[in-house]
């Protein structure tokens, strides 16, 4: 069974005060996330990713397709006892305690006291905020309502767990620990369904990619491919070669560049690596490294975006936009 | 049981918020005032007593339910922790009826503090208390019933608008609420059919607050009739039903942008 | 389709039974209501009763509102006279202190001074028949308006027609017809009462200056039925010099006016302005029909 499905999934926001126009927020997206993997929404800000997941929980109405979470019409809110939501920047009540919060959320799935008390613990530790559960939630850092934000979307053990921006805005190690958090869920067999606009973060974590700019879904699969699609040279670095070693090698290179006493050359053509290899060893240059050069995400990104911002920068210069 | 929750958190919240600090205030006044009539008034201490507990009970009972009532929905909105409360299996119609129960559990914890100092005063005053002093309790629970209503009203208004029109709503519905039997009179004597057919709908369509109104009969030891218990009751709880209804109905349209 | 879970069942009927309750709710309120009324009661009742008696006490509760309160007291003034006129009752005490709070509150109210002076001055069972608390009203309120000229007119008109003291009245007139953007005939008028002390071609322009001036219902068929009034004591004065004649020269008394449309002294049967034949009472004088809609009491 599918862990999210939409299909054509629309939503306009109407703006301006007397006469208004529909901004498109999101056009027609259909999306698969199977359950299990860890599944990246990333855009730029004002792609459509938090309405993606404002949409899959009512918060706002699709203006037309619909979703389905678990095999369940959205409209059904029984579904929402078996997933978890953190949205973006998340508040929660601030003269409340981390446990007291965790504790209302908990009741509201209506778990019984006692496991309630075990859970809310459990989950406490598993953010590491056992030292803070007393602590009034007005006195937390930003990293800590995170972390808060966190625990209560996982307050009910969901099956699929929704996050939007969950890394961003926190400090280096706040953002390796929800790494790690998100990891383990995976390990757990949980599906994860998360937001982002840092591109290392996806890489790091996500099996598969849909990639959002502009309501307009321009990419999705999983990550391993839209990156070996990216290979598209091989870099090599020498030590020390002789003239001739470079000489030889020329024809199958693209320019050298020197640093002291090292050569850094890229080979374009996957056929000529072994080519290479062979001249190089036979002159006995010594061989300092050898990556084949992938297409980062953020190559494929920028090459996705930059066309369609470049459009957008068209169509307001035409305009007369500045 | 997730409406007794929600409405329990919205307890707490109001409580955390020191809403319940207006209790110092009352014990001052009602302290101030009994001291201060004994030594320049005769033989209507006991009359102002009642008639300023009853008022002071109505008036920060009003300012609660007006201005926590107007921020049980927006606030929730405008500080966005809705998203994680709608995002549970939480139905809208349960997250309003959580909210306006809970507003009212913490009037009738407010108001029931209240009256019992107000009896404290009272009692210090005539060391006695007579049968005929169980009057008062009639008209707090009249002040109760308004009460839930000005709840509803804030509730309705606060989840379709900003916190401060919803004050101004709110409380222009209970300035007229309280005129409504004024207005009617003026259009049936103004001899115009259109201008009498108008104020009859409003006078039916508004809620009436001056159906509540017993203070100063009961500060005179008057009773209060009991058709006007049962009769009050149910204006309240289909007013309140209206209003709710109405505030369910908005709310399952909204959206969060 | 797949199945419904109770949350989601439960869901589809939240919006119909909103619906219902809010329009089910309305049409219980309204039998309720009335029920809650009715055994309410006398209590329920608008009551007569002055809540301040100083405006300018009041004036420091309203928080500077007291223009609108001014309103809402006047609108009680006009209620209080109206309601005491249809139960014909001659009991106007409140109307004087209720006046006053008015003008106090807001003392530019000139609608307050101008219909207020008439309630007041007015004999009963058409008003309270207190002309000295009107002129003590109008004076206060040319003291608050100086150049209002027809305060003076309406003061005017109090001396004139309620205390018939043409001395006074040919005096205010005067004054008033000094007053910045004060009609023509004010003057006129002074003159004219100095001169006739009170004569009825007097009253003809006083009446006929109100008929056309005034917008108000009310006060206009007032002054069109004193008009109307004027003219017949005209003609009964002119019939009866026609009688004296007739008598004179016959030698008897007529016993109806045909006798003299026979004897040619008149061309046809007179009368009066409502177009009701007069008749020629037992003193044989001539008087109004019996269902002649003219009141000469007006007159006196």
């Amino acid at each position: 069974m599918l862990a999210v499905e939409t299909l054509d999934l629309a939503k306009d926001y109407y703006v301006g005060f007397w006469r208004k126009r529909p901004r498109k927020a999101l056009q027609a997206l259909n999306l698969c996330v199977e359950s299990g993997e860890i599944f990246g929404l990333l855009g730029p800000n004002g792609a459509g990713k938090t309405t993606t997941l404002k949409l899959l929980f009512r918060l706002v109405f699709p203006t037309s397709g619909t979703a389905r979470i678990l095999g369940k019409d959205i409209k059904d809110v029984s579904v929402h006892a078996r997933v978890g939501y953190l949205p973006e920047n998340p508040y929660f009540y601030d003269h409340l305690t981390a446990e007291e919060y965790l504790n209302f959320a908990a009741e509201l799935f209506s778990i019984p006291a006692p496991a309630r008390r075990r859970r809310v613990g459990d989950l406490l530790e598993q953010v590491g905020l056992t030292e803070a559960r007393d602590v009034p939630l007005r006195r937390f850092s930003k990293g800590m309502v995170q972390r808060v934000g966190i625990a209560q979307a996982l307050v009910n053990d969901p099956e699929v767990i929704f996050l939007d921006e969950p890394i961003s805005g926190l400090d280096p190690l706040g953002r390796r620990e929800v790494r790690e958090l998100i990891l383990r869920l995976k390990e757990q067999k949980k599906t994860v369904f998360f937001s982002t606009h840092i591109l290392s973060d996806a890489e790091l974590l996500c099996d598969r990619v849909a990639i959002l700019n502009r309501g307009r879904l321009l990419g999705c699969g999983e990550l391993s491919k839209i990156l070996s699609l990216g290979v598209h040279a091989t870099e090599i670095v020498l030590e020390n070669p002789a003239p001739e070693t470079l000489a030889e090698l020329s024809s199958y290179t693209s320019a050298l560049v020197q640093t002291g006493e090292r050569v850094r050359f890229e080979v374009p053509e996957q056929s000529d690596v072994a080519k290479v290899l062979e001249i190089t060893l036979r002159r006995g240059a010594r061989i300092v490294s050898l990556n084949p050069l992938k297409m980062s995400l953020e190559d494929y990104f920028l090459a996705q975006v930059a066309p369609a911002t470049e459009k957008a920068r068209e169509k307001q210069a035409r305009l007369g936009v500045r | 049981m997730r409406v007794a929750t929600i409405a329990l958190h919205t307890f707490k919240e109001s409580v955390r918020e020191r809403v319940l600090y207006n209790l110092v205030v009352f014990a001052v006044l009602l302290t101030a005032a009994g001291i201060l009539f004994g030594i320049i008034s005769v033989g209507v201490k006991e009359i102002i007593l009642i008639n300023l507990g009853l008022a002071s009970i109505s008036v920060f009972g009003l300012l609660i339910a007006i201005f926590i009532g107007i921020g049980l929905v927006s606030k929730e909105i405008e500080r966005r922790s809705i998203y994680s409360i709608l995002s549970k299996p939480v139905m809208r119609s349960e997250f309003i009826l959580g909210k306006y129960l809970g507003l009212l559990l913490t009037l009738v914890v407010n108001t029931a503090i209240m009256t019992a100092g107000l009896y404290l005063a009272l009692f210090y005053e005539k060391r006695t208390l007579a049968l005929s002093d169980l009057n008062v309790l009639g008209a707090v629970y009249f002040i109760l019933l308004q009460l839930a209503v000005v709840v509803g009203i804030a509730l309705f208004f606060s989840s379709i608008s900003t916190p401060i029109l919803s004050a101004a709503f709110t409380f222009c519905f209970y300035i007229i609420g309280n005129f409504l039997a004024d207005i009617r009179w003026f259009g049936r004597e103004a001899q115009n059919v259109f201008l009498e057919r108008a104020t009859a709908l409003l006078y039916y369509l508004l809620p009436n607050f001056g159906n509540f109104n017993v203070i100063t009969r009961v500060s005179h030891g008057e009773k209060i009739p009991g058709y006007l218990v049962v009769g009050n009751s149910c204006y309240a709880l289909l007013y309140i039903t209206i209003l709710v209804s109405a505030a369910i109905l908005v709310f399952e349209e909204r959206e969060f942008k | 389709m797949t199945a419904l879970t109770p949350l989601a069942a439960r869901r589809r009927f939240i919006r119909p039974m909103c619906g219902i309750l809010i329009a089910a709710g309305f049409l219980a309120l309204w039998p309720l209501q009335r029920s809650i009324d009715q055994l309410q009661g006398a209590q329920a009742q608008f009551a007569d009763v002055l809540y301040l008696s100083s405006g300018t006490t009041l004036r420091r509760y309203c928080l500077g509102y007291e223009g609108l309160l001014a309103d809402v007291y006047w609108t009680r003034v006009v209620q209080y006279f109206g309601r005491q006129r249809l139960a014909h009752s001659t009991r106007f005490e409140l109307l004087g202190p209720l006046l006053r709070i008015t003008t106090e509150l807001d003392p530019q109210l000139l609608t307050a001074y101008r219909f207020g002076s008439i309630f007041l001055a007015e004999k009963p069972p058409g008003g309270a028949g207190q002309p000295q608390e009107a002129l003590q009203l109008l004076r206060r309120g040319i003291v608050a308006n100086p150049d209002y000229w027809r305060l003076w007119q309406d003061l005017g008109f109090i001396y004139y027609w309620d205390l018939k003291d043409y001395r006074n009245t040919s005096r205010i007139f005067r004054i008033g017809s000094e007053r910045p953007g004060a009609l023509p005939w004010m003057r006129a008028m002074a003159a004219s009462v100095a001169a006739q002390g009170g004569e009825i071609q007097t009253s003809r322009i006083l009446w006929t200056e109100i008929a056309r001036q005034v917008d108000n219902d009310a006060i206009r068929q007032s002054a069109e039925a004193h008009l109307l009034a004027l003219d017949a004591e005209q003609q009964i004065t002119a019939l009866n010099a026609l009688l004296d004649r007739y008598r004179d020269q016959q030698g008897h008394a007529a016993s109806s006016f045909a006798e003299l449309v026979v004897a040619g002294y008149l061309p046809g049967l007179p009368v009066d302005p409502t177009g009701v034949p007069y008749v020629i009472g037992a003193k044989g004088r001539t008087i109004l029909g019996p269902r002649s809609k003219v009141d000469l009491a007006l007159l006196q």
